[in-house]
């Protein structure tokens, strides 16, 4: 077999680590081990990496140190945002504001707060493009309104959410407002003030960091009921002796990314431009799915009738081409992905579906390879297929 | 390196017996493209034998691998045989599904029966309606 050099295209799933994250992260391992909260020298040292990680992710979000709650992934922080919210709020009402498109980390957890514990949650629907309107999220609200979380960026289609018109639209109805900022990270500004957020969620392993630790920002005077209860870190939030490298490398990655992120995002943008104009002019009966411009730079969602998305991402596969789908079969579902579905996208047509995000590797090299497999592997599938009339 | 066996993705780059048969004796339609799968098997009968068969599917590589094998397990065999084809058989001939692909060998043995079907539902029409089915 030739040697193929694996043409990733899946970084909304995850990032490689950047080799300057996990050279930061390395003396934290096996040097300088301490316990943060020890009183001895060691303890202080880890203390003094981990202030110094805060302040470098208050820096990019334009908050204080204080605000920045360090967990162990975007799952934890949703999680902790709207349980907390929600059960600290619990006496004053008992209704929840969320989108039709988001992360199942938020919308089971509403979705369970709904079934368990007695909430109403109200999902917001999206348009053909995937976006909210702020207004549908102003009519939703009620006296009994505790939370309002919005995604800031869709993970599938890269739909972009209007999320500082709605910060301000909570803040006119004193409901705190979170947005799951998971995606967004290296693309758009993390700024909390500009966008108007109580809570905002982030993944280190979306931007080149290491899996196993994210953070919750949590606007200073919000108060939160704490989903790990123990020694009292993180003010509280979340107890568990912190975990220092991975901190150390979420921090580096972040700063990282937030220098690069304007040149990165053009540079992505016209990648992934050439892949989509590349990939609806050379095959038929092929769609993108969001909005053509305001989407996240790297994100090409497509789908092609009369073909299956996950015989596509085997093939892909077979050419070194790493990719995703919405279909059901290709996530282990039963149904096709919810997002598409939600922009009235027929389930049959979303069973065709193809995610490729890019990132900090992709060449146009990259894109010409698909560009070039990638008609010849539909058509392939589309010869079998019962749907196509030829 | 895939969640599937080799044998599944042999059938899956390669599959046996891709097309349609236009003066099919005997067509089977399953699934529906609302669920990500659908299967259509068309055969060509002869003495009670399966003369020739040919499948397209819409699905996943399961659904691809299934189809293409179990069209291979019915070819030359007899209409009380091939109608006895079970989703084991197809599960087991490819060498194993993973469990959650388990569900696509059922469609596969589906349509199988289903153009078996159709063509004795066929065959009961050409005949008056009078159940004059030989060895059914």
């Amino acid at each position: 077999m030739s040697e193929r050099r694996v043409t990733y295209l899946d970084h909304a799933a995850t990032t490689p680590v950047d080799p300057r994250v996990v050279e930061a992260m390395l003396p934290y391992f096996t040097e300088r081990y301490g316990n943060a909260s020890a009183i001895y020298t060691l303890g202080r040292e880890a203390r003094q990496a981990l202030d110094q990680a805060r302040a470098g992710v208050a820096e990019v979000l334009n908050c204080s140190p204080k605000e920045i709650v360090f967990t162990s992934c975007g799952t934890e922080s949703d999680n902790l945002a709207i349980r907390g919210v929600a059960w600290m709020n619990r006496e004053r009402g008992d209704h929840i504001i969320t989108s039709s498109i988001e992360h199942h980390a938020v919308s089971h957890t509403c979705k369970q707060l709904e079934k368990r514990f007695g909430f109403n949650v109200t999902y917001v629907p999206v348009d053909e493009y995937g976006r909210v309107d702020p207004g549908d999220v102003e009519k939703a609200t009620t006296d009994g309104t505790v939370l309002i979380s919005i995604m800031y960026a869709n993970n599938e289609v890269g739909a972009i959410e209007p999320i500082s018109e709605i910060g301000e639209i909570a803040r006119n109805h004193s409901i705190p407002f979170h947005t799951d900022a998971v995606q967004a990270a290296g693309s758009l500004s993390l700024d909390v003030q500009e966008l108007n957020v109580d809570l905002l969620t982030l993944s280190s392993h979306k931007f080149y960091g290491p899996k196993g630790v994210g953070v919750l920002y949590v606007r200073e005077g919000l108060e939160l009921v704490p989903a790990q209860s123990g020694g009292g870190h993180e003010n509280g939030l979340r107890s568990g002796t912190e975990n220092v490298p991975y901190i150390v490398g979420l921090a580096k990655a972040l700063t990282l990314v937030e220098e690069r992120r304007e040149e990165e995002s053009q540079r992505l943008t016209a990648l992934r431009d050439r892949l989509t104009d590349g990939v609806l002019s050379s095959i038929p009966h092929s769609r993108l799915m969001g909005h053509p411009s305001e989407r996240l730079p790297n994100n090409a969602n497509f789908v092609f009738e009369y073909v299956e998305g996950e015989g596509m991402l085997l093939s892909l596969d077979m050419q070194g081409i790493a990719a995703s789908s919405g279909s059901a079969c290709a996530t282990g579902s039963a149904e096709p992905s919810h997002v598409l579905v939600a922009m009235g996208v027929p389930p049959s047509v979303a069973h065709g579906s193809v995610r490729m995000t890019l990132g900090r590797e992709n060449t146009e090299e990259d894109v010409d390879r698909v560009l070039e497999v990638l008609p010849g592997l539909v058509e392939r599938l589309r010869a079998m297929s019962p749907l196509y009339a030829g | 390196m895939s969640m599937y066996s080799e044998l599944v993705m042999r059938h899956f780059t390669d599959p046996s017996n891709v097309g349609v048969i236009e003066d099919a004796d005997g067509v089977g339609k399953i699934g529906n493209p609302m669920c990500g799968d659908v299967m259509e098997m068309f055969i060509k009968v002869k003495d009670n034998r399966i003369e020739d068969v040919k499948f397209r599917t819409f699905g996943c590589g399961a659904a691809i691998a299934t189809s293409s094998i179990a069209t291979e397990m019915i070819k030359g065999k007899s209409l009380d045989e091939a109608v006895q084809l079970s989703n084991k058989a197809v599960a087991e001939a490819l060498g194993g599904l993973p469990a959650q692909k388990m569900h696509c060998s059922n469609l596969a043995a589906d349509a199988v029966r289903a153009a078996i079907e159709d063509y004795r539902s066929r065959q009961k029409e050409k005949n008056g309606g009078q159940g004059k089915t030989s060895n059914s």
